[in-house]
């Protein structure tokens, strides 16, 4: 058996900010992930679809232009819909500190403010993924 | 006796080891006259102006844009009352990008990261009670940087005031979008064609408007090291010049309203020395490779803004201080117009007190520290004269490997500069997560409590969704229909010809068209950009 | 989700159902065997479609451009497309969505990006089993991008109907150091980015080396020489071999002959008189959908070639023998060397080859003589 951690790196909605995105996607792939890569733009049926189609175990969002809190809940709803709620969603970028338990009360598992530690960002993906 | 040293390596942000110490060998070949030249003096290293801030103070240009457009005229207006003497306008995502705020792909995003502009209705609101002629406007938009300037140019024509006493400045730098701020909606060969019509209308109709600020501030706070940033900042400005010339412009036409932007980042002299080095590169380029004859087509001249991937959300404080010496290299660097961050930056949109302190800072530094009244005082110090230079040798060396990739925007589609940036970016976050590379309050004297601090920050009101697009729709039921319609079918059908698309443009912002309609016109008849790499 | 629900879910047409199933059969899960007994009688259908190429010649925005066209011909489209893993962490980035926003919110396509893990023929070792997992699911076209090294991809040809060769302008030197590789693989050529200089030039050059390849029996015989030099190379293709009847008539799977033997048979110029097909090469944008459809067109004709002329079949049969042959092989290796490694005799023989006692031959057949067999 070969198992691998898949995760989805994404960007939701008009943010165009990928520095974050890519540097973790880097980070997920030099710790033996296989990280799919969507790009910038991408409305929230779209990443669900990719999640879903890739069956991956980890969606990691980043997100720095301010509509997390629109864009996020409605990403976690459509996985929901469509059975794929065992999927560890994970929340990155500038996140304020006041709006990280709306996003842990919508399901998201952890949120990584700015100057998170790429490091730990692995361990805890790591830790939770495989728990389910 | 033992010369034991505190580290191995000594590098900073930008991961170039430096020496202990040094000395006129690292200088050797400089010709002062060649090399440096008096300030004001060709090859301009030393400024662009012989008094530089003994004769005028840079621009203190804060930017500002949230909300809809009542409050951003709100901050404005404060901001005057404040002494600021530029405007500096930020839109939000969905302006950015051409759509209107009733868009789909809009919800969420209305007047979240600045101020959303739909039509003439939200300029007129913007630039209520400010009189065009008595302030420069600096505009952050790229793709639709025409629309916007035909709205300003609506406005002055309301007040009453000649688009020759118009000043200010677009961003309209689409290049660095498609290589590090991917705000992009069409392919290169439309855009720099809407870029080539803004360039020659304005040439013609309003002279004192910068055309193109030329910007590596995006490149640069994508992960760029200060020598990426200077390289393919100036490679775009060079390909501007060539597409302009391309398309039939004399380069003196031209060339005097090409103006930069760079950022300023935490490694005080080589920040320093990144000006300099592009003000002789550039000044050396435009005489020697373009043949441009007059000497306001070899200044370069910049706005500045200090660093936001430097500041941090943890003790956040600690950001007026990094901001201060950021804004003080950039004053050193002999730059025309400086933004400063405000330190609640690294987590929202700033409070009015952050900015007020960033506006502060550099007041302070004109009115107390004495810097502003002595021009270029590090040249000839042999540390700042070798980076100089070494920055310069950076920036020659990619220019040729750019070249020989046939281009900047061939390099664009092999992913050139997006690779090297991410390169360089994910280098960097490394080298702090080992500590190689510390910055106080994250990887080095953190504070777990302080961190934990409830900020103060400033927040948009969902209601403002609601509120501007109400306005907008309004704005399409009540305004002359059938005017509206042939303005946009008059510019669908100029942009299938080689017209200067400029007085169309016009006249569908002057009949109401919103910037979603107008930006559509394009999308339908060129189709949308797609980035295609991943790294 | 068990394995009796997935499969339940499965054939009742759940994308997430068949999204798992890719997964258990990639990780090799213990469920894997069950699912793939269950979903084989439903393989065979769907023609699948190969997409290799050099790094940079614009196969993803083409395979995102094929399957809008496939859209546009109502057939329902699945995408494949293999990215290299790191050799050094393990992981991986998949990146062929970025280039494929066209069609991936379509609901008439599904897309599944694998890694490498290893493999170094252009795809994974289970891209097989994915694309029979696709198949069975009942999508009418599979597109199968391979991870596009340059080199040694020839299993994408074992693995679909219809292989394309995308390259690109200006790439005269490189075609002639390739050509080796790539001419013997495509059903097509497709010269992509035509909007660039030497677009023309390049889709001469490889008809000219198609035209070369294809002068009779003089060219397959050269080739038949070089195949008989290079054994191993023989074998390798020889398992690409689609349509090698004389092989299993033969009950030889290893003839040496049986690379040039599978490459004119392709082609069909192996029987003198049979219809044959010669590989087209045309020009393509993918960026903006130019020469895309005539592309398609090809495609779909070079499909009802092969089932006109029976070669469909004949793929089917030897694409049967060469997974028998394939599993075989494997786990006979395995018992033998289980087997050998618990007697201890893998250690002893190792030891004597090593210090020259005993010569490898001699060691392998005493193995052999030893635990081949009950």
């Amino acid at each position: 058996m070969n198992r691998k951690l898949r995760v989805l790196v994404a960007k939701l909605g008009l943010d165009a900010h990928d520095r974050g995105a890519k540097v973790v996607a880097r980070a997920y792939r030099d710790a033996g992930f296989e990280v799919i890569y969507t790009g910038i733009y991408q409305r929230p049926e779209a990443v669900a679809e990719a999640a879903i189609q890739e069956d991956v175990d980890v969606v990691a969002i980043s997100s720095l232009a301010g509509a997390h809190l629109t864009l996020i809940p409605q990403l976690i709803h459509l996985l929901k819909d469509q059975g794929a709620d065992d999927m560890l969603v994970l929340a990155g970028g500038v996140i304020p500190e006041e709006d990280i338990s709306a996003l842990l009360a919508e399901g998201v598992a952890g949120v990584f403010g700015p100057g998170s530690d790429l490091d730990e960002i692995i361990r805890f993906t790591r830790e939770h993924a495989a728990a389910k | 006796m033992s010369h034991q040293e505190r580290k191995e390596r000594f590098a900073g942000v930008s991961d170039r080891e430096v020496k202990r110490a040094y000395t006129p060998d690292d200088v050797a070949g400089l010709e002062y006259a060649r090399d440096l030249g008096d300030p004001g003096e060709y090859p301009y290293t030393r400024g662009v102006h012989p008094t530089m801030y003994r004769g005028k103070l840079w621009t203190m240009r804060q930017f500002a844009g949230f909300g809809t457009a009542e409050e951003t005229n709100a901050r404005f207006k404060y901001l005057l009352a404040q002494g600021q003497t530029g405007l500096s306008t930020a839109f939000d995502m969905p302006t950015l990008l051409g759509y209107d705020s009733d868009h789909a792909y809009a919800n969420g995003e209305v007047g979240k990261l600045g101020v959303a502009i739909d039509s003439l209705r939200d300029f007129e609101i913007l630039f209520d009670g400010i009189p065009l002629d008595q302030v420069s406007t600096s505009m952050t938009i790229n793709p639709p940087a025409s629309i916007m300037l035909c709205m300003y140019l609506a406005v002055a024509d309301q007040q009453g005031v000649g688009w020759d006493k118009v000043s200010g400045t677009i961003q309209n730098d689409i290049l660095k979008d498609y290589i590090a701020q991917k705000t992009y909606i069409y392919p290169p060969e439309p855009s720099l064609r809407l870029i080539t019509d803004i360039i020659s209308f304005t040439a013609k109709h309003v002279p004192k408007w910068n055309t193109i600020s030329i910007s590596g501030y995006h490149i640069r706070e994508a992960g760029a090291t200060a020598a990426q940033e200077l390289a393919f900042t100036l490679a775009d400005g060079m390909q501007y010049v060539q597409a302009a010339i391309a398309a039939g412009m004399d380069v003196d036409e031209f060339a005097p309203r090409l103006s930069f932007f760079f950022d300023v980042h935490n490694d005080f002299f080589e920040e320093i020395a990144k000006f300099r080095a592009a003000r002789r590169i550039w000044a050396r380029v435009m005489r020697e490779k373009f043949g441009a004859k007059n000497p306001r087509s070899w200044m370069l001249r910049t706005h500045a803004q200090t660093a936001g991937v430097s500041l941090t959300a943890q003790q956040r404080e600690n950001n007026i201080i990094r901001v201060a010496m950021q804004a003080l290299a950039a004053v050193l660097g002999g730059t025309q117009s400086l933004h400063t961050n405000s330190y609640d930056e690294a987590l929202a949109l700033p409070t009015e007190d952050a900015v007020r302190i960033a506006l502060r800072t550099q007041q302070v530094i004109a009115e107390e520290t004495g810097v502003a009244s002595v021009v270029d005082p590090l040249a000839g110090s042999y540390y700042v004269e070798h980076l100089t230079n070494r920055l310069e040798e950076e920036a020659l060396a990619y220019f040729d490997r750019i070249e020989a990739q046939g281009g900047v925007v061939k390099a664009i589609e092999k992913n050139f500069f997006q690779r090297e940036i991410a390169d360089s970016a994910y280098r960097f976050q490394r080298r702090m997560m080992n500590g190689d590379y510390r910055v106080v309050g994250v990887n080095a004297y953190a504070d777990g409590a302080e961190a934990k601090k409830e900020a103060q920050i400033l927040r948009i009101d969902p209601a403002v969704q609601r509120r501007q697009i109400e306005r907008t729709q309004q704005v399409r039921a009540t305004r002359d229909q059938a005017k509206a319609a042939s303005a946009l079918a008059e510019l669908r059908r100029a942009s299938q010809t080689s017209e200067n698309l400029m007085p169309y443009i016009l006249a569908c912002v002057k009949a109401y068209c919103t910037e979603g309609e107008i930006c559509n016109v394009w999308r339908d008849l060129w189709g949308e950009y797609r980035e295609e790499s991943v790294y | 989700m068990d394995l009796t629900t997935l499969l339940q879910r499965f054939q009742q047409g759940d994308r997430r159902a068949l999204a798992r199933a890719i997964t258990w059969v990639e990780n090799g899960t213990p469920e894997a065997g069950e699912l793939i007994r269950s979903t084989y009688p439903s393989t065979g259908r769907a023609h699948v479609v190969g997409i290799t190429g050099p790094p940079g010649a614009g196969k993803s925005t083409l395979v995102d451009r094929l399957a809008s066209r496939y859209r546009e011909l109502g057939q329902s489209v699945a995408i494949v497309a293999v990215d290299p893993t790191s050799p050094f962490s393990g992981g991986a980035i998949l990146g062929d969505r970025i280039r494929m926003q066209r069609t991936l919110n379509d609901p008439g396509v599904f897309m599944r990006s694998l890694a490498s893990r290893g493999h170094l023929g252009g795809i994974s070792i289970a891209t097989g089993d994915v694309v029979g997992l696709l198949d069975a699911f009942g999508f009418d076209v599979i597109l199968v991008e391979t991870v596009g090294a340059g080199q040694s991809e020839v299993e994408i040809m074992e693995l679909a109907h219809t292989t394309t060769v995308v390259l690109i302008p200006g790439m005269g030197d490189d075609i002639q150091a390739i050509k080796a590789g790539i001419l013997e693989i495509g059903d097509l050529f497709a010269v992509n980015k035509a909007d660039r200089d030497g677009a023309d030039r390049s889709v001469m050059e490889i008809e000219m080396m198609l035209d070369l390849g294809h002068m009779g029996e003089a060219g397959i015989n050269r080739w038949d020489g070089e195949a008989q030099a290079n054994s191993g190379a023989a074998r390798r293709l020889d398992r690409t071999g689609h349509h090698g009847t004389a092989d299993l008539a033969s009950g030889n799977p290893y003839t040496s002959s049986a690379s040039a033997r599978h490459a004119a048979d392709r082609h069909g110029t192996a029987n003198p008189g049979d219809i044959s097909w010669r590989p087209p090469v045309l020009k393509t944008t993918a960026k903006d959908g130019q020469g895309v459809d005539a592309l398609v067109d090809r495609m779909i004709e070079h499909l009802n070639f092969l089932k006109e002329t029976g070669r469909w079949e004949q793929f089917k049969r030897h694409d049967a023998a060469a997974k028998l042959r394939e599993l075989i092989t494997l786990r006979a290796a395995r018992t033998v060397m289980d087997r050998a490694t618990a007697a201890g005799d893998l250690d002893r023989l190792t030891a004597s080859v090593a210090d020259r006692t005993v010569d490898p031959y001699t060691a392998a057949e005493e193995v052999l003589s030893r635990h081949l067999g009950t």
